[in-house]
């Protein structure tokens, strides 16, 4: 599956929070949310977690605040294209 | 009597559960729910009167032109203005300020003259001004803020030189929730021979404004931030100055006549009366006649029951945040001085974070700039949190809200 592909099975909408941060939000597809948040964990490093509801992730250097409910935060990326980079590798 | 829990029956979205949990509503600076009223109000249009308005002779178009233009007069008594002829359409409070900028700060200022806004000021009432200002030649002024968040009165004082052609401030900022002395700064300008431009987006659908009372030139507003549709907004506009700027966007319903001279190979070109020569082009009339229903809402309800509603609530939050110790509240602390809104930071955690947080319980705040990069520059934060609060919520959601908030505390 391509990577365009791959992102298109699983995420509803990505978008770059304003604020200095630079954060990035992902809003996976509901339906696949699970899945998603599944294969992250088997490719990301779980720093902490809080009760399950919350991931704290690292992946090849970049922070990643997954939640429960089908969104992540992607933390300080340059832009949208590197966290959709991430992504695709993430969720292979 | 103002009762928030009766008011919510008229609300249907606040029916549902998000994240298996009721909807908290808090994001109102951002955008207001709709009441069945206005939901209706728009549904009938389409359903009984749809057709465009002016220059039509059928019942359709008269129908429609009728609302419209009722539209325009139910938005002049709100705001206490003369007449109709001083209220445009326009998309928002952002089109509202591109309008004054282009239709009067291209004719009017020039190298040398400046503009006076301040650093709690919606981007919307910075960027139109600079680009402007590249164009014209002219300079931009910032009045600074003060440590909490309020207008720096003296910084604003020091900026008003003979050269400022125009003040731009807004009534009340929609990061902190700080009320701005727009009446005293409308006469501290005028006495300077400066106009007054106020950004009423924050201010109009949260407590009485007469314009007569502010003695502001320029009023801008959005519908949705006040219960009504999106897409619709009023530029309010003293009539002597609106008779004297040229158009903004040229097309139709905004000329009495387009005729050609052959001999010239141009056309003559005359315009309509106001408010028609601003508002170019099919207008917003369902945007239009949704707003006059949330209106006539707002003010059954009385704007200074809202107000009191919304302080009430706010008074409220304040004190239960206290009991949050790793919560940072910006902006004065004397809720007599500012408006039902809240800006906040979590320790340890970033602002998305925190609005994903409360997500998950069904509360809907927002998180970022909210627009005002310079305000946060200035505040020296990366970003924050922001609650609003409006006629349909309540104590016990705030309860929730707070309850919420010592969870995520502790989740760290």
């Amino acid at each position: 599956m391509t990577a365009g592909a791959t992102l298109e099975k699983y995420i509803a909408r990505i978008e770059e929070a304003c604020g200095e941060e630079k954060d990035v939000i992902v809003h996976f597809k509901y339906e696949k949310k699970d899945e998603a948040i599944s294969r992250i964990l088997k490719r990301a490093k779980v720093e902490r977690t809080v009760a399950g509801i919350i991931f704290d992730l690292t992946y090849k250097g970049f922070s990643i605040r997954l939640y429960n409910t089908g969104k992540a935060i992607f933390k300080k990326m340059k832009e949208k294209n590197q966290a959709q980079e991430v992504l695709a590798e993430l969720l292979l | 009597m103002f009762d928030p829990y009766k008011i919510r029956e008229d609300f249907p979205i606040l029916k549902r559960k998000i994240n298996n949990h009721p909807l908290i509503y808090f994001d109102n600076a951002a955008t207001s729910q709709k009441p069945k009223q206005v939901i209706e109000a728009v549904k009938e249009f389409y359903e009984k009167h749809n057709a465009n308005v002016h220059r039509a002779v059928h019942t359709l178009s008269m129908e429609a032109t009728e609302l419209y233009e009722e539209a325009h007069e139910e938005i002049a008594k709100f705001i206490g203005a003369e007449s109709m002829e001083e209220i445009v359409f326009v998309r928002g409070t952002t089109e509202a300020i591109n309008l004054v900028a282009y239709s009067w700060g291209l004719h009017n200022l020039k190298r040398g003259d400046e503009v006076l806004t301040s650093l709690m000021e919606h981007h919307s009432n910075i960027v139109p001004w600079e680009i402007l200002s590249k164009i014209k030649g002219f300079k931009v002024k910032y009045a600074d803020v003060n440590p909490d968040g309020t207008l720096s009165q003296e910084s604003l004082e020091e900026n008003l030189t003979s050269k400022v052609k125009l003040v731009c401030i807004t009534h009340v900022s929609n990061v902190t929730g700080v009320v701005n002395d727009v009446k005293t700064i409308a006469k501290l300008a005028h006495e300077n021979g400066a106009l007054v431009f106020v950004d009423g987006a924050q201010s109009v659908p949260h407590m009485p404004v007469d314009v007569h009372e502010l003695n502001c030139d320029f009023l801008a507003f959005s519908g949705h931030k006040m219960l009504g549709p999106t897409g619709i907004g009023i530029l309010y506009g003293r009539r002597e100055l609106l008779e004297k700027m040229e158009p903004f966007h040229g097309g139709g319903e905004m000329i009495r006549e387009v005729s050609f001279n052959p001999e010239k190979q141009r056309c003559t070109i005359s315009w309509n009366d106001l408010p028609w020569k601003f508002e170019a082009g099919t207008p917003n009339i369902c945007g239009a006649v949704g707003l006059m229903a949330a209106v006539k809402y707002l003010r059954a309800l009385g704007m200074e029951n809202v107000k009191a509603h919304e302080c009430a609530l706010t008074d409220h939050a304040m004190k239960r945040l206290e009991e949050c110790p790793k919560i940072t509240v910006y902006g004065p602390k004397d809720v007599r001085s500012k408006c039902g809104i809240i800006p906040f930071n979590v320790e340890g955690f970033n602002s998305h974070d925190v609005a994903l947080l409360l997500d998950s319980y069904g509360i809907m705040i927002r998180s970022g700039f909210h627009c005002a990069q310079p305000l946060h520059q200035k505040f020296k934060i990366p970003s924050s949190a922001r609650a609003s609060f409006y006629i349909y919520n309540t104590r016990e959601e705030i309860d929730r809200f707070i309850e919420a908030l010592k969870e995520i505390e502790q989740a760290l």
